[in-house]
């Protein structure tokens, strides 16, 4: 969180010259893209996929508080209680206050997103509450103090021989970066945890409505440990992750796990739909469903909506060049890379700088091509930098060329004496055809590359001149 | 589809072509006239809008939008020599002048607008252009041709055909230069980094041509080569398949 009181462009530069970041982005983001390539190869017509998840979850988006009420009646009805949450604060204070009335000393957590979006740890650890992260990746950031960086891989900014140190200092574990050894030893520190905690706090991959149940997939078997052996599970769920039908997993389950990780489904699928019925042996006594609005109705219906269709894979993240290159940190909220981009000005709009992440996209559309909802998340960054013109959070600077431009685009005389001008300037600081210094802010390009000077003649002079030639010759 | 010879057809260059790079604009034109299409080039043509656009100033965006496709409004095939500035025609303009009175028009210039590879393969049905290049060239696909109009096909079947050209494959050549407009002076850092990926990429072929379609992106990655000493030169498609590599320097 120290980053968020960090100017943007200083966070940027810090990730890039960060060189144990520049390791784990580039080692991780390289395996995520190769294992999802491979994922795909092996399904018929992935696109057909993306389309059946995308309209899935556009129907439950369309009609979405009718699908919410029918979610919590029929989790009501198996004994489970629902808790809309307005807000992060209502949240936190149903959480804190439960943990209290219930005599709660130690919490586990599986990987939730929804929680981190509203601090939730913070508020449990003020209220004097032992919360201890389960995921492995969670762990690791737990134990170094640190936010998760990327959606489904929260320590992905850290190397294995990062992760060594970190278990060596509180593990007591012997110097080794073997990971058999590392997965071992927070095993053998998280089982203790599991068995002795009172409540267990997850997430949730989606709600699923006619069901009347909440999905959490993983690979470790910690989410299943945390939602099922504490006597109370809570489980925080945006409101916008549900869809209607049992049947409709048949895709999202399939679309989540080859996005995110490049598997064809993840290792573990658990569906919950309340706490432990009297003839089962197994579950938890009470079950809590926090439905978190938090900002999305606010979203619903705008120019932003389809960022709600979102199903929190990473993949966007993963093919992201701009992600690769400066990891989830620099981003400063909660959600990072091009989703991010969009979600957290949305979702956090006090956070420092949080207006400028719109900007940072080449618009390359890698995210988009990634995405297995197909959001077209380059169309809402453009959207966003609009608001942003429209707000006046832009530089004099920027405002006083854009119109300068405008006016010469639509001059030809302006247009041709401007290119002229141009011409002449960087012909002159031109050396051997090229530019090596422009005044700034241009110097901002010519920091690291050469710049071409411009053309003596331009095309429109010089075809002018061959039209002519050609009438000549003709006559 | 009626023959190639009785075609004619609108080239619009493009703001960057004009002032910096006219010697593309006049190897497009060669392109398109070597397969029997006659090449008009309206007075006037300045720029698609896209820099404003991407900026989010799209007041001054539509301005020259505008008077953009006032000036395309008769040009039957419209041919651009970039797959960006096709892009912002065909995928933005949509959004651009979605419920303003240009809607109809703008729907009518993005129905008639091609990138230039895409016209010649697509449209003309021409594979081989009679060019010729003795080395190796590797090719760069430019995002907005590759992801908003799905470019990438058509470069290669041309370039396949050069006489003498030997195509080497070019590691990450999805993968962004780290161009993007104005982000390049705005988030330099970022755009260098990603930059610098490119050119490892680049580095680690034999080429000594890099190809690719769009002449900003061109840019991008030919004034690293050119910072960093590299031998490699950069050059836009059309210069390769018109026989004008040699026709400017760096």
């Amino acid at each position: 969180m120290a980053t968020q009181s960090i100017a943007f462009h200083d966070r940027v530069d810090r990730a890039l010259d960060n060189r144990s970041l520049q390791t784990a982005l580039g080692r991780a983001t390289d395996r995520f893209v190769t294992n999802r390539a491979n994922a795909l190869a092996l399904v018929d017509d992935f696109d057909d996929l993306r389309a059946r998840g995308r309209a899935i979850r556009a129907s439950a988006l369309a009609q979405l508080d009718d699908v919410l009420v029918r979610l919590s009646e029929r989790i009501e009805a198996r004994g489970g209680q629902v808790f809309w949450a307005a807000d992060g604060n209502a949240a936190r204070r149903y959480i804190v206050d439960l943990a209290r009335t219930r005599a709660v000393r130690t919490i586990v957590k599986s990987k939730s997103m929804a929680s981190e979006e509203i601090h939730l740890n913070d508020a449990l650890e003020a209220a004097a509450f032992t919360v201890v992260e389960t995921d492995l990746g969670e762990y690791i950031i737990q134990l170094a103090g640190e936010t998760p960086s990327h959606i489904i891989a929260p320590c992905i900014h850290k190397t294995r021989e990062e992760i060594s140190t970190l278990f060596q200092d509180h593990l007591g574990m012997p110097a080794t970066d073997d990971i058999p050894t590392m997965t071992r030893t927070a095993r053998g520190a998280l089982r203790q945890q599991f068995l002795q905690a009172d409540m267990g706090i997850s997430g949730v991959n989606f709600g699923v409505a006619d069901a009347g149940a909440v999905v959490v997939v993983e690979n470790e078997g910690n989410a299943r440990l945390t939602t099922t052996a504490p006597r109370i599970h809570v489980a925080v769920m945006g409101i916008e992750r549900v869809c209607e039908r049992l049947e409709d997993l048949g895709v999202l389950l399939q679309l989540l796990a080859r996005s995110a990780t490049g598997q064809k489904l993840s290792v573990y699928t658990s569906i919950l739909s309340g706490p432990r019925r009297a003839d089962e042996p197994d579950g938890p006594d009470e079950f809590h469903l926090i439905l978190l609005d938090n900002g999305r109705s606010q979203i619903i219906g705008g120019d932003y909506a389809e960022a709600l269709l979102c199903i929190r894979c990473g993949a966007c993240l993963n093919a992201c060049p701009v992600y690769q290159s400066i990891g989830g940190h620099a981003y400063g909220g909660v959600y990072s890379g091009p989703i991010g981009a969009i979600l957290t000005p949305l979702l956090q709009p006090e956070l420092r700088d949080v207006h400028k992440l719109p900007q940072a996209s080449s618009l390359c559309g890698a995210c988009q091509s990634a995405c297995p909802v197909k959001i077209a998340i380059p169309d809402m960054l453009l959207r966003l930098r609009a608001d942003a013109v429209a707000a006046g959070r832009t530089d004099a600077i920027e405002r006083i060329a854009m119109a300068g431009w405008s006016q010469a685009m639509r001059s030809p005389t302006l247009y041709r004496v401007g290119g002229k001008l141009a011409s002449l300037g960087t012909r002159l600081l031109a050396r051997e055809g090229r530019i090596g210094w422009l005044p700034p802010p241009l110097d901002q390009w010519t920091h690291q590359r050469d710049f071409p000077p411009f053309a003596p003649r331009s095309f429109t002079e010089l075809w002018a001149e061959r039209q002519r030639r050609a009438a000549g010759d003709g006559r | 589809m009626s023959t190639s010879a009785a075609r004619h057809a609108t080239l619009f260059v493009s703001c960057i072509v004009d002032q910096i790079y006219p010697e593309i604009g006049l190897a497009t034109a060669e392109l398109l006239e070597r397969q029997g299409v006659r090449v008009v080039v309206p007075d006037g043509l300045t720029c698609c809008g896209q820099m404003a656009f991407n900026a989010g100033f799209r007041a001054e965006a539509a301005q020259v939008a505008a008077r953009t496709l006032e000036q395309l409004r008769d040009g039957g095939d419209i041919i651009v020599p970039s797959g960006s500035c096709g892009a912002m025609i065909r995928h933005l303009y949509h959004e651009l002048f979605a419920g303003t009175p240009q809607a109809a028009l703008a729907e009518h210039v993005m129905r008639n607008t091609y990138e230039v590879t895409e016209y010649l393969v697509d449209v003309l049905g021409v594979s081989d252009v009679g060019a010729r290049y003795a080395g190796k060239i590797a090719y760069h696909d430019a995002c907005h041709g590759l992801r908003f109009i799905g470019l990438g096909r058509q470069a290669r079947t041309l370039l396949s055909h050069v006489a003498d050209a030997e195509i080497v494959p070019l590691a990450g050549c999805e993968q962004c230069c780290g161009f993007g407009g104005l982000f390049a002076i705005k988030q330099r850092a970022i755009s260098e980094a990603m930059l610098a990926d490119k050119l490892a990429d680049i580095a680690s072929t034999t080429c000594d041509l890099l190809v690719t379609g769009d002449a900003s992106c061109m840019t991008q990655i030919a004034g690293g080569l050119s910072r960093r000493g590299s031998a490699v030169r950069a050059r836009h498609i059309v210069e390769v398949l018109a026989n004008s590599v040699d026709a400017r320097r760096g």
